[in-house]
């Protein structure tokens, strides 16, 4: 379960999100959807523990990830935008290493290696080095680095991009097959989707969210497209409104 | 614990994949053989020479020592100089730049960890290029009898001079993505604390003091003459432990900006 409450976030004079809260329950898969540069990476690192909110908490499984963070960060399994790859190792090792530092003992390394291997498919190119895998194959061991230590909470910042159709039904079915008893919370811009795979959505836009709600809630007979261009663009006329009335 | 030599071993790993490793490895060894064999040519040209002069005060004063071993430790601390600043600007500009950065800050791993895996990593490097260094004064325990003492002080003088230097590499490259920049940064301190003590002389009693003590090639002086006095041990300890500490500050840091 995560629970982010008011998190507000500048960088220098820039504010990146602003009073965003949202919660998402063991077991479904949020949406963070929003428009380039809405705040959704800024979100997910703040979730993540990669850095803190200027403003605002967010508890992972009842942890606060500022005082806390350890215990967070034993919990997450984080995909980051670009997959946090060494070029210069094979897939086994680099995924043993990454075991090795999210807490996972030696004695079982062997069984998690095996286990993520298989469910990201990536048995065969084992062996193969890191820098040399084309981009699915990086991206899924990226998704398989984020899985050794098999986590309770899964953040996942646009883990389709740059993948093939085929790919990508494949990893929409593996955060699917996942999502079980964990909390998983994805960001992306392609709204087929989220109305694939979320059973929640959240919206972001300009760095606040202007809708939280279920899927089946919130597509009552329309699409996830028309929804989302509503919602991003009342709150550009809201802006100019405000703006004119200044 | 167990975190620290994870994080060493793969700094270890990934330094004797990638090619810069065994330049560096290999330019160091031949230029220290150049040293080593040009230092014992003239030592044994001066030694004909006084010979067939008959200078006997000469003779006297020649010893392997101080005519050998102590220069060639000289010689290299100057190529460590140039060597520890390629070995370490990877060591954090890289993974900031690959985005593995994000990987080690929400791994449930410590900031004190990271350095100190980090740290141990290229220090293996060092002292193992260092210690191959060793098979130059090995020949002349074979054939000559230099002091034993002198030359365990000196090399210890060197393995804590190369410590000092890559933990002011660790440092520079905490503060930057870009490795080029780490490398040219830590090249630039590490010979202005090479040179810091060249005006000591003209800068008058007391500032000469302070800038002889704040220079690490005297610390090191004192040492390859076989003294090992606390204070140039206090003196190199300080130094690497303010490195170290000032690259957890700027790895710290960097999660606030």
């Amino acid at each position: 379960m995560i629970e982010a409450t008011r998190l507000t976030k500048y960088y220098g004079d820039f504010c990146a999100i602003q009073n965003v809260s949202f919660t998402a329950q063991r077991g479904e898969i949020l949406g963070l959807l929003g428009p380039n540069g809405a705040g959704k990476t800024t979100t997910m690192r703040i979730i993540t523990g990669f850095m803190p909110a200027t403003e605002g908490t967010v508890t992972v499984e009842g942890y606060d990830v500022f005082k806390e963070s350890h215990e967070v960060r034993r919990r997450i399994g984080y995909l980051p935008e670009n997959p946090p790859l060494y070029n210069d190792m094979t897939v086994s090792s680099y995924l043993k290493f990454v075991g090795r530092i999210k807490g996972v003992s030696g004695k079982e390394i062997p069984g998690s290696l095996d286990g993520v291997l298989e469910r990201c498919s990536l048995t065969e190119v084992a062996d193969r080095l890191v820098g040399q895998l084309s981009k699915g194959y990086r991206q899924r061991v990226g998704l398989a680095q984020a899985l050794i230590h098999n986590p309770v909470v899964l953040i996942l910042d646009e883990p389709t991009i740059g993948l093939d159709p085929k790919q990508i039904i494949e990893i929409r079915s593996l955060i699917r097959d996942l999502s079980g008893d964990r909390t998983v919370i994805l960001s992306t811009h392609i709204l087929p989707e989220v109305s694939q795979i979320c059973n929640k959505v959240v919206i972001i836009n300009e760095g606040r969210v202007v809708v939280e709600k279920n899927l089946k809630e919130l597509t009552q007979g329309v699409t996830l497209e028309e929804v989302f261009l509503r919602y991003i663009s009342k709150e550009a006329e809201e802006g100019a409104e405000e703006a004119a009335f200044l | 614990m167990k975190n620290i030599f994870v994080i060493a071993g793969k700094e270890i790993r990934s330094l004797f994949v990638s090619p810069i490793a065994y330049v560096v490895l290999t330019g160091f060894l031949l230029l220290g053989g150049w040293f080593f064999f040009n230092l014992l040519f003239r030592f044994s040209y001066l030694l004909t020479l006084y010979t067939s002069l008959q200078n006997f005060e000469g003779l006297q004063g020649l010893n392997l020592n101080e005519h050998v071993i102590s220069p060639l430790l000289h010689n290299l601390t100057i190529v460590l100089v140039i060597m520890v600043p390629v070995i370490t600007m990877r060591s954090f500009a890289e993974e900031k730049r690959n985005g593995t950065y994000e990987l080690l800050l929400t791994s449930p791993l410590t900031v004190t960890q990271i350095v100190l895996g980090k740290f141990l990593g290229s220090l293996f490097f060092i002292f193992v290029m260092i210690l191959l260094t060793g098979i130059y004064p090995a020949i002349l325990l074979l054939y000559g009898n230099p002091e034993l003492g002198i030359l365990a002080a000196g090399y210890l003088g060197l393995l804590l001079l190369g410590t000092v230097f890559v933990s002011v590499g660790l440092l520079t490259s905490s503060l930057t993505e870009n490795q080029i920049v780490a490398a040219v940064t830590c090249f630039v301190v590490l010979l202005l604390l090479y040179v810091l003590s060249w005006p000591s002389e003209t800068a008058g009693a007391a500032l000469g003091d302070v800038l002889k003590y704040l220079s690490v090639i005297e610390h090191f002086s004192d040492m390859v003459k076989g003294v090992i006095d606390t204070k140039n041990l206090v003196y190199l300890l300080s130094l690497i432990l303010l490195s170290l500490f000032l690259t957890h500050r700027s790895v710290e840091a960097s999660r606030w900006r």
